[in-house]
C-alpha cells in the first residue's frame, strides 16, 4: 500500500484547523507553556523557608541569647520560647519541625571546657526540611558560639579549606529548574492528549469512518495527526523555551536551542503515538482522562525529571528506561544545562527514536485493529 | 389537566419555546408533532417538572409547576420517559434491576416491589428477559422496560418523549397496544407524547402541531385534517406550515426506472457478520443494479448498518461475499473507494470546518485536480442549495441542511454508488422530501446507484425495491407494491408487521395474549401509599445499590478505584524522593600520597557516594560533567599531603552538578560534612586530643525517622493524597455521568430528594475509599517497610471522617460541571495542587505564607496528614491527636450542606 504525502498533508492540515476552533485545548495549550512554567519556576519554595522552630532556653546567659536571636524569618519562624516539657507533645502534633534544647549551665561550662551538649530535635517526618534545617542550625549554632568564645581566645587555623563551586547554575537556582521540569511535563502532556484527543474526537463524531471509506489508509491518518499535533507543540515549546524560559526566567541556556528541538521532536514522536495507543484502548473521552491520569504521572514522577533517578529503586530505573520521558529528560538537562552538544547526548537521540518507532508501529497495529 | 400560560423557554440565544398557551385535555391521549428540536421535548420536561420554568405559567394537575411543595406532591403521580431509547435506564443493569431501582425510589416495600414488576414484566412481555443487562435489549424492548419503571407507581399523567423513534413497527404496534390496555385499566389516566410517526399520531384523541417552538394548530387528527383538506397527517402538517417553509415544496414523484440497465454493481451473498457470540448480520442475501434506489427497512440494530459498513469495506465479513461493481469487496483497494460515497448515520463530518472547508478537504482526499476542485464544489453548492453557506460551520445549519451537506460531500468525487445510512431521521417532512427529489435526479437522470436505509414506511415506498430486516436476516426483498399484494396488506407498514409475526412466530403471540387484562385484580392495585418524608433512607439506599452494581460493571472505573491508588502510591512513594544516594564521583589526585588518597577514602568509604575512574585532567573533567556522568568531582591540587603535615595553607576544590539543584544542594551538604569530620580526625592524628577537644557538642536527634528515609516520610504522607484524589474524581463522575448520559432526569421526576440522592451516591463510595485505605496501609507496611507506631484504630476512625469529606468534596464539585472530561481536569486540578502543596506534604503548613497558607489551614488533608504520620511514626493515638479530628468532623456535614444548597432540582 502505497502512502501518499498529498493525504497527509490534507489530513494534517484538516487537525490544525480543527485544533484551531477547539478553544478549550487552544487556551489549555497556552497555559501549559506560558503561565504553567511561569508559576512552576517561581512557585518553588527555597529548601528552608519559614521552618517552625522551638527553642527550650533553660541557660537565660549571653551566649545563649545570642543563640536564640539568630533564628528568625524567612528561614525560619520567629521562635517559640516553650518548656522542657512541652516539646514532646508539640513535636507530636506536628507544631514544631525543629526544637532546640539549650542545657542550664550552658555558658559556665563552655568556658570551663567541660564541652557542654546542646540537643536538637528535627522531625524527621518532614524529610525536606530535616536533612538542610538541620546543618543550617548547627552552624549557625557554632557560629554563634565560636564568636562568642573568639573574644576569650584565639581560635587554631584550620589548614585545609574546601572551595565548593556549582557547575551549569552557580546560585543553585531552583527556578531554572523547575522551568525546564514543567516544560518537560507540559510536552509530555500536551501531545499525548492532543493528539488522543483528536482520535477520539473523530470517532465519537463518527468522522472516522468516513475517512477510511476514502482512498486514505490508517498508516496515512495516524501519520498525519503524530505530525500535525507533534508540529504544534514542538513550536509551543520553541516559543516557550525562548521567551519564557529565556526570556522571563532569564535562564541562561547553555546548548543549542536547535538540538534540543531535534531531541524534543524524537520525544514528540513516541509521545503522540503513546497518545493514538491510549485513544485505541479508552472507549471514550472520560476513560482518556482516566487513563490519562494512570499514565502521566508515573511518566513524569519517575523520569528523573523531579527527584535524581539514581535514588529509586533498581527495577523502577529499569522500567522507566522504557519510557520516553527517562531519556528525554537526560537530553534534556544535558543540552539546556550543561550546554552538551550532539556528541554527549547522542544515546538518548537513538534510544529516543527506537522507542518512537516501537511505539508508532505498535499503536499503528492496535489503530488498525480499533478500525475493525 | 394542564395549562399553560405563555410559556417561553430559551437556552441561551436560541428560542425553544415561545409564547405557548394551551389547555390539555384530561383523561385523553394527546400527541406532539412536529419536525425534530427542542420545542417538543422542552414543552414535555417542563409539564414533567424536570425542568424551570423560565417564563409564564405552567399548572398541572391542580397546582403551579413551578411551585417546589406541589411538585413535591406532584413526583408521585407524574411520570416521565426522555427521548432516546432507554435514555433513563441504566445499560448495565439488568431489566429487573432497573425498575426495581425506580419502584425503591417510590418507596415500595420487597413484597410490593416484587407483585408489581412481576406484573407489569407480565404485561409487556418482558418477563422472560428479566436478567437480562437494558444495553443488550433490542430498542423496543429497552422501551418497554422504560414503560415499566414509568408506570411502577400508577401515575396519573404519563409523559412520552418520542417513544418508539427506531423501534420495528411491530414492537411499535405493540407498545401503542400496551398503552391502550393500560388506559382501558386506568381510565383516569392521561397521556402526553411526543411524536415524529404522523401515522400513530392518527390514533390519538387530541393534536398539538408545533415548529420552531411555537403552536401551528390544536384540535382532533379529524379536524386538523378537515381544516387542511388533506387526506393524511404528513400532507396536513406541511399544509400547516408558514407560507416561506412551504416554498418550493412538491410531493416526491420518482419516474418509473428504465428497465434496460440490469448490470448488477452491488452484491451480498449470504453476508453474515458476528461480534462474539452475537449474530449481527445473519446470512444476508441481494443484487442491486446499475441506477436503482434499493432501500433497507428496519429498527435500530437490526443490522442495516452493519451491512453497510460490509459493503463499504469497514467491517469485514464473517461469512459469506460482498461485491461491488462484480469485485468482491476488499478493503485495501483504494481504486474502488473512489466509485463509492457513503454517508454514515447522524452527522458525520467536521464541525469545526466551514461547509467550504469540509467540501474542500474531501474533494482533495478524493484526488480531484487542483484547478478542477473549486469548479467541483461551486456546483455542489449549486445543486445543494448550499450556496449562501459556504463559510459557516456546519454547527449553525438546521438538520435538513446539514444533510444535504453530508449529501454533498458523498457526492463531491461524482461516484456511482451512493450508499446512505439513515439520511433522513429527524429531519422534517419538506426537507425530507426535497432531499428525495435529489436522490430521484440522480438515480434517473445519472444512474447513480443508490442503497438507502430508513425506518419510515413513506419513504420506503419511493425505493425501487426494499429489503425488510429484523434480527440481522432479511425477511423479504422485493418492490414495495408487491411486499403488500403479497400480504394482502393495506400499507407497507401491515405488510411488514405481517412479515415479523411471520419470523417472530409464537413466541410473540402467547407475550400478546398474556397482556390481554386477564387478571382481574389489575383494578385492585392499591394507589401507591404517598411517601412524603423528607427523608428515607430506602431511596437513599435505592441509589447507593444502584452505584454499587453500576460500579462493579464498569471495567475501566473500577480498575482506577482499585489498582490506580497502589499504582500511584508506588510512583509518589519511590518518585518524591529526597534521598539522595549512590552520587557518582571522580577524583583529580594530583598530589597522589597518602594523605590525600586518605582524604579521599573519606567520600568513597561513605553509603552516599561511588567512586568512578579517576579523572586524568580538566578536559575529561569538563567533559564528564557535561554528560552527567559525575554529581561531584574533587580536585587535590599538588604538595597537598606536604602542606597538611607542615599546617601550610592548602585548597580541596569541588565541583558540583547544579544542574539539578535540590540535589547539588545536599551533595554539598554531604561534602562539607566529611570534609569536617576529616579535619578533625587529622587533627587529632597530627596534634593530640586536646587540640580537638572542642567547645560544645551538638547532638541532632532525628526522631520519629532515624535513617531520615523519604519512604517513612512520604509514604504515610501519601494516604491522605490518594484517599483524596481517587475518591473524589470517582464520586464526581459518578453524577456527572448521569448527567451527560441523561439518567439524571430521574433525580428530577422523582421523589428523592437532595439529600437522599448525594448521601446514596456517596455510600458506595466512601466503602470503597475505606477499602482502599486498607490496601494502602497494608502496603505501606509490607512493600515499602515504613515501621506502623502508633493506634491503627485511631488512623482508621480518622481515615473514615476524611473519605466522607473528600466524596463530598467530589459531589460539591459535581454540581457545577456538566460534561466527563471537564470533570475529570477540575476535579485534578482542585484536590491535587492543594494536597500536595499547601497540605503539608512536602513543605509543613507552617512553612506556607498567604493563600497558601489559608489553604492549608481549612483543606482536610493538612489534618489527616498530621494523623497519618502521628499514627504510622510518632506513635499516637486518639488523646494525642483530639485536635485534628475537629476540622475533620466539621468538614462532613459542611460539604454535604454546600452539596445540597448547589445540586439544582430541577435543569436549567
Amino acid at each position: 500500500m502505497i502512502m501518499r504525502l498529498a493525504n497527509i498533508a490534507n489530513l494534517g492540515i484538516k487537525e490544525l484547523r480543527s485544533l484551531r476552533r477547539d478553544t478549550m485545548l487552544l487556551v489549555l495549550i497556552v497555559y501549559a507553556f506560558t503561565a504553567a512554567v511561569y508559576t512552576e519556576a517561581t512557585a518553588i519554595p527555597e529548601t528552608l523557608n519559614r521552618a517552625a522552630i522551638a527553642i527550650v532556653e533553660e541557660d537565660h546567659s549571653p551566649v545563649s541569647s545570642r543563640i536564640v536571636t539568630a533564628f528568625y524569618p524567612p528561614y525560619f519562624t520567629a521562635p517559640r520560647f516553650i518548656g522542657q516539657s512541652e516539646m514532646d507533645d508539640r513535636m507530636d502534633a506536628g507544631l514544631d519541625t525543629f526544637a532546640l534544647d539549650i542545657p542550664p549551665n550552658f555558658q559556665r561550662d563552655l568556658l570551663a571546657g567541660r564541652a557542654p551538649t546542646v540537643q536538637l530535635n528535627v522531625d524527621a517526618t518532614r524529610v525536606g526540611q530535616a536533612f538542610t534545617g538541620g546543618g543550617y542550625i548547627q552552624s549557625i549554632v557554632s557560629g554563634e558560639v565560636n564568636e562568642f568564645l573568639n573574644r576569650y581566645r584565639a581560635e587554631a587555623d584550620i589548614p585545609v579549606d574546601l572551595t565548593l563551586r556549582a557547575r551549569f547554575n552557580p546560585e543553585l537556582n531552583k527556578g531554572w529548574f523547575g522551568g525546564v521540569t514543567e516544560l518537560i511535563s507540559s510536552i509530555t502532556m500536551l501531545s499525548i492528549v492532543l493528539t488522543g484527543a483528536a482520535l477520539i474526537r473523530e470517532r465519537e463524531h463518527g468522522t472516522i469512518e468516513h475517512l477510511l471509506v476514502m482512498p486514505v489508509t490508517p498508516l496515512e491518518i495516524m501519520i498525519s495527526k503524530v505530525l500535525s499535533m507533534g508540529l504544534v507543540v514542538l513550536a509551543a515549546s520553541a516559543v516557550s523555551l525562548i521567551l519564557v524560559v529565556e526570556g522571563v526566567l532569564g535562564m541562561p541556556i547553555a546548548g543549542s536551542i536547535p538540538l534540543f528541538l531535534a531531541g524534543t521532536a524524537l520525544h514528540l514522536f513516541a509521545t503522540t503515538s503513546l497518545g493514538i495507543f491510549l485513544a485505541t484502548i479508552a472507549g471514550a473521552m472520560p476513560q482518556f482522562g482516566l487513563l490519562l491520569m494512570l499514565v502521566l504521572l508515573p511518566l513524569q514522577v519517575l523520569s528523573g525529571g523531579m527527584t535524581p533517578r539514581e535514588s529509586m529503586p533498581e527495577i523502577i530505573q529499569t522500567i522507566m528506561l522504557a519510557a520516553p520521558n527517562t531519556h528525554f529528560v537526560a537530553l534534556a538537562q544535558a543540552i539546556l544545562f550543561r550546554g552538551a552538544g550532539l556528541g554527549v547526548v547522542w544515546p538518548q537521540f537513538l534510544t529516543l527514536l527506537v522507542i518512537g518507532m516501537a511505539l508508532f508501529i505498535f499503536a499503528l497495529g492496535r489503530f488498525r485493529k480499533s478500525l475493525n | 389537566m394542564a395549562r399553560f400560560k405563555d410559556v417561553g423557554l430559551s437556552y441561551g440565544k436560541v428560542r425553544a419555546l415561545d409564547g405557548i398557551t394551551l389547555d390539555l385535555p384530561p383523561g385523553c391521549m394527546v400527541g406532539l408533532i412536529g419536525p425534530d428540536g427542542m420545542g417538543k421535548s422542552s414543552l414535555l420536561s417542563l409539564l414533567a417538572g424536570a425542568r424551570v420554568v423560565q417564563e409564564g405559567r405552567i399548572e398541572v394537575l391542580g397546582g403551579d409547576i413551578a411551585d417546589p411543595r406541589h411538585r413535591r406532591n406532584s413526583y408521585s403521580r407524574i411520570a416521565y420517559m426522555p427521548q432516546g431509547l432507554g435514555k433513563n435506564l441504566y445499560p448495565t443493569l439488568s431489566v429487573f434491576e432497573n425498575i426495581d431501582f425506580f419502584g425503591r425510589l417510590f418507596g415500595h416495600d420487597r413484597k410490593e416491589r416484587e407483585r408489581r414488576i412481576a406484573q407489569l414484566l407480565e404485561r409487556t412481555g418482558m418477563a422472560a428477559f428479566a436478567e437480562r443487562p437494558v444495553g443488550k435489549l433490542s430498542g423496543g424492548m429497552k422501551q418497554k422496560t422504560g414503560l415499566c419503571c414509568a408506570l411502577i407507581h400508577d401515575p396519573d399523567l404519563l409523559i412520552l418523549n418520542e417513544p418508539t423513534t427506531g423501534v420495528d413497527p411491530l414492537s411499535r404496534r405493540q407498545f401503542w397496544e400496551l398503552i391502550d390496555d393500560i388506559r382501558r385499566d386506568r381510565r383516569g389516566m392521561s397521556v402526553v407524547v411526543a411524536t415524529a410517526y404522523m401515522e400513530e399520531a392518527a390514533r390519538f384523541d387530541w393534536l398539538i402541531a408545533m415548529e420552531d417552538g411555537r403552536i401551528l394548530a390544536m384540535g382532533t387528527p379529524a379536524e386538523l385534517l378537515a381544516e387542511t383538506c388533506t387526506d393524511n397527517l404528513d400532507a396536513a402538517f406541511i399544509a400547516l406550515l408558514p407560507e416561506e417553509k412551504r416554498r418550493g415544496h412538491r410531493e416526491v414523484i420518482i419516474p418509473p426506472r428504465d428497465a434496460g440497465d440490469s448490470e448488477i454493481v452491488i452484491g451480498a451473498n449470504n453476508v453474515t457478520v458476528r461480534f462474539g457470540d452475537f449474530t449481527a448480520v445473519d446470512n444476508v442475501s441481494f443484487e442491486i443494479a446499475r441506477g436503482e434506489i434499493f432501500g433497507f427497512l428496519g429498527s435500530n440494530g437490526c443490522g442495516k448498518t452493519t451491512t453497510m459498513k460490509v459493503l463499504t469495506g469497514l467491517l469485514p465479513a464473517s461469512e459469506g461475499t460482498a461485491t461491488l461493481f462484480g469485485r468482491e469487496v476488499d478493503p485495501t483497494d483504494i481504486g474502488v473507494r473512489r466509485r463509492v460515497g457513503y454517508m454514515s448515520q447522524g452527522f458525520s463530518l467536521y464541525n469545526e470546518l466551514t461547509v467550504r472547508q469540509n467540501l474542500d478537504l474531501h474533494a482533495k482526499l478524493f484526488s480531484i485536480p487542483h484547478d478542477a476542485i473549486a469548479g467541483r464544489i461551486e456546483e455542489m453548492a449549486k445543486r445543494f442549495g448550499l450556496e449562501g453557506v459556504q463559510d459557516v460551520l456546519p454547527e449553525a445549519l438546521s438538520l435538513g441542511m446539514r444533510q444535504r451537506l453530508s449529501l454533498a460531500v458523498a457526492m463531491i468525487h461524482s461516484p456511482e454508488i451512493l450508499i446512505l445510512d439513515e439520511p433522513t431521521s429527524g429531519v422534517d417532512p419538506v426537507a425530507r422530501d426535497s432531499f428525495w427529489q435529489i436522490l430521484s435526479d440522480l438515480s434517473r437522470e445519472e444512474k447513480v446507484t443508490i442503497f438507502v436505509s430508513t425506518h419510515f414506511m413513506n419513504e420506503a415506498e419511493l425505493c425501487d425495491r426494499i429489503s425488510l430486516m429484523h434480527a440481522g436476516k432479511v425477511l423479504v426483498s422485493d418492490t414495495p407494491a408487491a411486499i403488500i399484494a403479497h400480504k394482502k396488506a393495506g400499507s407497507l407498514e401491515e405488510a411488514f408487521i405481517s412479515y415479523l409475526e411471520d419470523a417472530i412466530g409464537d413466541e410473540k403471540s402467547t407475550a400478546r395474549t398474556s397482556s390481554m387484562p386477564t387478571q382481574g385484580d389489575t383494578e385492585a392495585i392499591p394507589a401507591a401509599s404517598p411517601v412524603r418524608r423528607s427523608f428515607d433512607p430506602r431511596r437513599m439506599f435505592a441509589y447507593a445499590r444502584r452505584e454499587t452494581l453500576e460500579l462493579r460493571r464498569d471495567p475501566i472505573r473500577a480498575t482506577l478505584a482499585i489498582l490506580g491508588s497502589v499504582l500511584l502510591m508506588l510512583v509518589i512513594g519511590y518518585g518524591i524522593s529526597m534521598d539522595v544516594e549512590d552520587l557518582t564521583f571522580a577524583v583529580l589526585d594530583r598530589d597522589d600520597t597518602p594523605i590525600s588518597r586518605d582524604y579521599v577514602l573519606q567520600l568513597s568509604g561513605s553509603r552516599y557516594f561511588i567512586e568512578q575512574a579517576p579523572i586524568t585532567d580538566y578536559a575529561d573533567l569538563d567533559r564528564r560533567m557535561t554528560n552527567g556522568d559525575l554529581s561531584l568531582a574533587i580536585e587535590i591540587p599538588p604538595g597537598f599531603g606536604r602542606k597538611v603535615a607542615r599546617g601550610n595553607d592548602v585548597e580541596v576544590a569541588a565541583w558540583i552538578d547544579g544542574a539539578m539543584p535540590t540535589r547539588a544542594e545536599t551533595v554539598s551538604g554531604y561534602v562539607q560534612g566529611m570534609h569536617q569530620t576529616w579535619l578533625t580526625q587529622k587533627a587529632r592524628e597530627l596534634h593530640g586530643d586536646a587540640a580537638t577537644s572542642g567547645n560544645f557538642r551538638f547532638e541532632i536527634r532525628y526522631r520519629y525517622n532515624p535513617d531520615v528515609r523519604s519512604v517513612v516520610a512520604m509514604v504515610p504522607a501519601t494516604i491522605p493524597l490518594l484517599l483524596l484524589m481517587i475518591p473524589a474524581m470517582l464520586s464526581v463522575l459518578s453524577v456527572v455521568r448521569e448527567k451527560e448520559l441523561g439518567s439524571i432526569t430521574n433525580f428530577f421526576v422523582t421523589p428523592v430528594t437532595r439529600v437522599e440522592f448525594l448521601l446514596g451516591k456517596q455510600l458506595p463510595y466512601i466503602a470503597l475509599a475505606m477499602l482502599n485505605f486498607f490496601t494502602l496501609s497494608a502496603f505501606a507496611v509490607a512493600v515499602f517497610g515504613v515501621p506502623f507506631t502508633g493506634s491503627f484504630f485511631t488512623l482508621t476512625a480518622a481515615a473514615l471522617l476524611y473519605v466522607i469529606s473528600t466524596t463530598g468534596m467530589g459531589l460539591v464539585i459535581s454540581t457545577f460541571i456538566s460534561s466527563q472530561i471537564a470533570a475529570i481536569f477540575a476535579t485534578s486540578l482542585i484536590t491535587i495542587i492543594p494536597a500536595v502543596q499547601y497540605s503539608g506534604l512536602i513543605d509543613p503548613v507552617s512553612s506556607l505564607e498567604g493563600m497558601g497558607a489559608f489553604i492549608g489551614k481549612i483543606y482536610p488533608t493538612t489534618y489527616f496528614v498530621t494523623i497519618a504520620r502521628g499514627t504510622f511514626s510518632k506513635g499516637l493515638d486518639f488523646g494525642d491527636l483530639a485536635g485534628s479530628f475537629i476540622p475533620l468532623l466539621v468538614a462532613a456535614p459542611v460539604l454535604l450542606g454546600l452539596g445540597v444548597a448547589l445540586l439544582h432540582k430541577q435543569a436549567r
